[in-house]
């Protein structure tokens, strides 16, 4: 394994003159992006910005579309999608554990839905749990693969204000102890703001906004000087805050 | 319950509120036991009573209990299990191997590009074809014996299968692909624990249709190349006149197909247990 201090410095990904279009039509326009190893990073921009495109460029589960540029990424990159996408035909540990091999699988299966609240519903159907539930099954499942980088587009998408919040702060707990670099596709401001420690704004195909929030977590919505944040990123997505 | 002594009547609800609200439940609701035996009971029912009344020429529609009786000196004479065990044999031969050539046809087109260039198309004009229409020609190649019949009936079954299983196969939503591209898994893990699992319902359509097409296939035979088998007896009572042994045949055969299909949605239920749908 390389050393701490290497880790540090080599960028988990590199982007350099990516470029994605679809039917001539430019939607990344020669991104460089370096994400440091084990940074937790935000992707915010308009709805068809490109950001899925981005994300799903740096999954590599892009081959049909056309493109050029550099674009280095870790062996180790699990994806989390805005559904579960859990196989219905396997219970809810099978799938946590698509996919992996080795003895102690099914032991990391079981810490892994410990680790999300799931204790107690390896055996379930996926069509019995809830849409929270689900989500953190997914939760479980990318993360039992011990990625160096995790992406996620629109993860809590689809789930109530409510257990939106909970998952935040889960996530940023399940962050905390594997530590792998993260890129979180949102297009929710204060999601962006309360999870991560730096904001991007993907605007006409390049990085509009590159914004490092410097506050401690775990941060509170109401925090005012989250608010400041909250107002250069509003700007950059072309909102001003009494149309919100 | 608070009363209110006011000019105005109140109205105060009587009875306890309902734990549940009523709501039109669209789900057709949980199944009766055996619920699928009413219809033919009642059936039978006006049968009988229509024979007791002398309602039915007991030359045309002999009553249920002649029918009964036929069938009893049929088996013990000897006739009648012969006469199964040709027919159940023939179906059973002609539905195993419509099965697995059905199966083995929609894996490899399903699964590839060049099986399916070969195959799909081939199975397409096959089934554009009327299958039963095919009988003249394989008399010629085959001869009048087992072997004709026996392929009838495995087409008759194959197609079935080999379509729903084929569209099940290559209709795999493509959300479920990106999964397995994320998951690292190798292609025969992919096939093994999404493709197949995935394509099970489809294939479970196709088998019913072909557990009916074998009875279906094996009755036209019996009836009109008849030289042994539950045909070839209700072939003979039909130029003797008997209608009770005609009967008797197609009783059995109603038996066999009910039989064939429950057991056929008992397999299902088993292994897709992880469904709800509105049967379960
Ligand atoms: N497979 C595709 N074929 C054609 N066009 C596509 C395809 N995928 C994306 N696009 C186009 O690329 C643009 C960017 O799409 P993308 O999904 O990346 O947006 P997004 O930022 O994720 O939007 P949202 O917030 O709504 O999810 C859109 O205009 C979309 O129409
Ligand atoms: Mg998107």
């Amino acid at each position: 394994m390389a050393p701490h201090t290497e880790q540090l410095t080599r960028p988990a990904v590199r982007l350099r003159g990516l470029t994605r279009s679809f039917d001539g039509r430019t939607v990344l326009d020669g991104i460089d992006l370096d994400l440091p190893a084990g940074q937790f990073t935000a992707l915010l921009g308009h709805s068809g910005s490109g950001k899925s495109t981005l994300l799903r460029a740096v999954a590599g589960l892009d081959h049909k579309v056309t493109g050029s540029g550099r674009l280095d990424a870790p062996e180790r990159v699990s994806v989390v999608f805005q559904d579960s996408r859990l196989l219905p035909w396997r219970r809810v540990l099978d799938n946590v554990l698509l996919g992996l091999d080795g003895k102690d699988a099914e032991r990391r299966g079981r810490e892994a839905l410990a680790e999300v609240g799931l204790e107690g519903r390896e055996r379930a159907w996926p069509n019995e749990l809830s849409g929270g539930e689900a989500q953190r099954a997914a939760l479980a499942r990318s993360l039992v693969r011990e990625p160096e980088l995790l992406l996620a587009d629109e993860p809590f998408g689809a789930l109530d204000a409510l257990t939106r919040i909970r998952m935040h702060g889960l996530l940023r707990e399940l962050w905390k102890r594997h530590r792998p670099s993260v890129l979180l596709v949102t297009h929710d401001v204060d999601e962006a703001i309360v999870l991560a420690d730096r904001v991007l704004v993907l605007d006409k195909g390049r990085i509009g906004l590159d914004l490092t929030i410097d506050r401690p977590h775990p941060r509170s919505y109401r925090d005012p000087l989250l608010g400041e944040y909250r107002e250069r990123l509003l700007a950059a997505l072309g909102v001003t805050e009494d149309h919100a | 319950m608070t009363t209110t002594t006011t000019a105005v009547p109140v109205t105060t609800r009587e009875e306890t509120p309902p734990v549940r609200r009523r709501r039109r439940g669209l789900a057709p609701g949980r199944r009766l036991p055996a619920t699928r035996l009413i219809g033919p009971a009642l059936l039978l029912a006006l049968w009988a009573a229509a024979s007791a009344a002398g309602r039915l020429d007991p030359g045309a529609v002999p009553a249920p209990w002649t029918v009964l009786r036929t069938a009893g000196h049929l088996w013990t004479a000897g006739t009648l299990p012969t006469d199964i065990a040709t027919s159940v044999e023939r179906a059973a031969y002609g539905f195993a191997i419509g099965l697995v050539a059905g199966v083995v046809l929609a894996l490899a087109s399903g699964l590839s590009r060049v099986g399916e260039a070969l195959i799909d198309g081939t199975v397409n004009l096959n089934r554009a074809i009327p299958t039963l229409g095919l009988i003249p020609l394989f008399i010629l190649w085959l001869g009048i014996g087992e072997t004709f019949k026996i392929a009838i009936i495995a087409i008759v079954v194959y197609i079935p299968i080999y379509l729903n299983t084929h569209a099940a196969l290559s209709g795999i939503d493509s959300r479920y692909v990106e999964l397995a591209e994320v998951q690292g898994l190798s292609r025969l893990r992919f096939i093994r624990q999404i493709v197949i699992p995935g394509a099970l319902p489809g294939f479970f359509v196709g088998l019913r249709l072909g557990v009916t097409g074998s009875w279906l296939g094996l009755v036209v035979l019996e009836q009109i190349n008849a030289t042994s088998g539950l045909g070839y007896m209700m072939f003979q009572a039909q130029n003797y006149g008997q209608s009770d042994v005609i009967l008797v045949g197609l009783l059995v055969y109603g038996v066999f197909g009910l039989v064939s299909d429950s057991a056929v949605r008992l397999i299902e239920r088993r292994v897709l247990s992880w469904r709800r749908t509105l049967s379960s």
